[in-house]
């Protein structure tokens, strides 16, 4: 398939996209000014700055000199990178396809001219859109990155160039055109050849005794001999589903349509695929420029359309359409292998690894976040605050079981309280104990079970715990920490029995 | 023999009252209450119902840990043909490692822990729109009827079981539940002699019953189930079930 692609150069950017912002400088000449080797220098200047014989590299003083009421505003590193990546980004409405090359930007439109009624008419769109919103460029298209380059650059301005025209389209131009180094381009001028087509027809081993390789790659690159990499700023996902808006989209009822739609397709896809989603991220390009975004995360694969929209719904909220959102896109950042259960007549009891379950904790890990879930499972360790670990998803068994169930309590203190007791002798239970300001005498007791500290882990007394019973039948979890009568020992209730 | 066939002709007519009140009984054997027949006779139809709210209010910390040794022998009951269930709390103090004692597997149960009370009440519902949940358990203080109603026409919907926990309520007000539940801790059983703690037993006492009775009933777990103490029971059980430690 014949490729084409779209180059369009910003040759003012920085000043154009100062004078979007300053209307009143409009007619006035100029300067984006930044500091090399101690002197200001001109980096950019406008149409009318070039006019009056400012070019960029001059020292701002000199510029000054030439115009006297020059308007001048200081250069931000990286704010031309962060433009171009911008209107790289705003392309993508246009084509899936979209680069940033050094002044402008490079679109793969293959097979994308023909929904705005052919190149001619595309071209026409763009260049219309860019242009009103106060950006002078040139742009051009044609079958190689290469020509296309060259004919934004030193073309007359909109051009297409004809499927495999492109060498017809390259002769009349500047070496320069090519994207070669400027001393070979100096060098080439030197020797009388200023247009392509005087030297092309040279044979081949003279131009690379001379010139060196790299000529011969550009110009084989040019037209079309040899292929070039076009590297996109934003990755092309597999399963990615595109709904552009005819109207800018504005109400939250219209954006959950566009969802629906979107999933609907999406979903068939992944349907037939026998895939199912685990993540998707949702991105709204606004008229204003601006991208907004959105995801979800699921526990098991999902193709369920209407379960995937209720997640999508707890999200439409946080969505700021501002002017309005011209175009939407869909993407499975994450799909996995669907098992499809055979279908049942009547909805069997099911473990944790049933449907409705699954996507419950979607729904609550989209309101709340995924935090909020836990599920334990025992870890083998006799110290109470570590006798469980958190599961990692719903599949996960540890295989073993908790270690001597039968005396611990049904609720467990966070940290363990401090209590006042009296204990008639080491090592019995005491016989009264006073929590909270109540006195509870000691009818019933267990214990005591020591519990020592795992001493490659921390340091600190071991535990002797006992279970008690006071007068009206509450039972609780006493320890003592350190032993009877030692200086630091103290008492602790740690826990309530059912 | 005409007196009989009216009885009949009333009770039949009652059910269907019932029913058309969103009480709904199901046929004894989808229903599997074994192990929770003990109080039947305390509900309307002599059945333990499961489709609706039950809620258990405790006043102290040893009543409300005295719920929860309760409700984990309630949901061993639920949970025996290993269904999930979720427990939803904003402070949870549920140490799983003691529900083995209940013969719980904690291990299909779902813990979700929220910061405040709006979000408790959205995932509450959301839970009891799930199918195929043995409980939704929620430790929900306040409650009021709107609330309640609420839940209850999802759970109409749903037909699953709700375990609400009340730890000390502000307000005690008029609820759609169908029992509400309070447990307090009784002097453990043991047998003559025996030193140490024993089974844990509990006052369940029935504050409210729609359609129904109500009740008290001391009730012990006896590692399996709830039983009601008697001198013959205690004997039987195994030694080394009682003594711990």
């Amino acid at each position: 398939m014949t490729k084409r692609f779209l180059s369009i150069w910003f040759p003012f950017l920085l000043t154009d996209w100062k004078t979007i912002r300053r209307p009143e400088w409009k007619e006035r000449a100029m300067v984006c000014t930044g500091a090399s080797h101690g002197r200001m220098m001109v980096i950019a200047a406008n149409k009318e700055a070039n006019a009056q014989g400012i070019h960029n590299g001059m020292p701002l003083a000199d510029a000054r000199a030439i115009v006297h009421e020059l308007e001048v505003f200081d250069e931000k590193p990286g704010r031309k990178e962060k433009l171009l990546e911008g209107l790289a980004r705003w392309a993508i409405r246009y084509t899936p396809l979209s680069s940033t090359d050094p002044d402008g930007i490079l679109l793969d439109i293959t097979g994308c001219s023909h929904l705005w009624g052919g190149e001619e008419a595309y071209l026409k769109h763009i260049t219309s859109r860019l242009q009103s919103s106060g950006y002078t460029i040139k742009a051009a298209i044609a079958n190689t990155i290469g020509t296309s380059w060259a004919l934004s650059r030193y073309g007359k301005g909109a051009e297409i160039v004809a499927p495999y025209q492109q060498h017809f389209a390259l002769l009349p131009l500047s070496p320069a055109a090519l994207r070669i180094p400027d001393e070979i381009t100096e060098k080439l001028h030197k020797l009388g050849l200023n247009q392509i087509e005087r030297f092309i027809q040279m044979p081949r081993s003279t131009l690379r005794r001379r010139f060196g390789e790299n000529l011969l790659t550009k110009i084989a690159q040019a037209m079309g001999d040899e292929s070039e990499a076009f590297i996109p700023i934003t990755t092309i996902l597999e399963f990615e589903e595109r709904l552009a808006c005819l109207e800018p989209i504005r109400t939250a009822k219209a954006i959950e349509i566009a969802i629906e739609r979107l999933l609907d397709k999406l979903c068939l896809r992944l349907k037939k695929e026998g895939l199912g989603l685990r993540k998707a991220a949702l991105k709204g390009y606004r008229i204003d420029g601006k991208t907004i975004s959105t995801a979800i995360g699921t526990n098991r694969p999902s193709d369920d359309p209407i379960h995937l929209m209720k997640l999508f719904a707890l999200n439409i909220s946080g969505i700021a359409p501002g002017m309005g959102i011209e175009l939407f896109t869909l993407s499975a950042e994450k799909t996995e292998k669907m098992e499809r259960p055979q279908e049942k007549i009547w909805a069997g009891q099911a473990g944790l690894d049933s449907q409705p379950l699954a996507e419950l904790l979607d729904r609550v890990a989209g309101k709340v976040g995924k935090n909020a879930i836990h599920r334990y499972l025992p870890r083998a360790d006799y110290w109470p605050e570590r006798a469980v670990k958190q599961a990692k998803d719903l599949s996960e068994d540890s295989g073993i079981s908790f270690h001597n169930p039968l005396n611990r309590p049904i609720q467990l203190l966070p940290r363990p309280e401090r209590i006042e007791v009296t204990a008639p002798i080491p090592d019995y239970p005491p016989m009264l104990f006073i929590y909270q300001g109540v006195r509870h005498s000691i009818k019933k007791a267990d214990g005591p079970e020591r519990l020592e500290r795992a001493w490659w882990l921390e340091e600190g007394e071991h535990r002797d715990y006992y279970t008690v019973e006071d007068e009206k039948g509450n039972r609780y979890w006493l320890f003592r920490s350190g032993h009877y009568a030692a200086e630091n020992s103290a008492w602790f209730i740690h826990g309530f029995f059912a | 023999m005409e007196q009989a066939a009216k009885k009949q002709v009333i009770e039949g007519l009652r059910e269907q009252i019932l029913s058309m009140q969103g009480y709904k009984t199901v046929s004894k054997s989808q229903q599997n209450t074994s192990g929770l027949e003990l109080f039947a006779p305390a509900f309307p139809g002599h059945s333990f119902p499961l489709q609706g709210i039950h809620e258990f209010v405790s006043e102290s910390r040893e009543q409300t840990a005295a719920s929860n040794g309760f409700i984990s022998g309630i949901l061993s009951t639920l949970m025996k043909d290993g269904s999930p269930c979720i427990w939803i709390s904003a402070s949870r103090k549920f140490f799983p490692p003691a529900a083995k004692r209940f013969s719980l597997n904690t291990a299909s149960i779902i813990f979700i822990d929220l910061q405040n009370e709006k979000e408790l009440l959205w995932v509450t519902e959301e839970a009891l729109k799930c199918e195929g949940l043995a409980a939704v358990v929620s430790e929900i203080p306040d409650l009021n009827f709107a609330t309640s109603r609420r839940f209850q026409l999802v759970i109409e919907k749903s037909k699953t079981t709700a375990l609400f926990l009340r730890e000390n309520p502000r307000i005690l007000s008029n609820t759609t539940c169908l029992a509400r539940w309070k447990i307090s801790p009784l002097p453990s059983i043991l047998p003559e002699g025996m030193p140490g703690v024993g089974q844990p037993s509990w006052k369940a006492e029935l504050l409210k019953v729609r359609n129904g009775e109500g009740g008290t009933f001391k009730v012990y777990w006896s590692g399996s189930t709830f039983e009601q103490p008697q001198k013959e029971n205690i004997r039987a059980l195994p030694i080394h079930e009682l003594q711990a430690g």
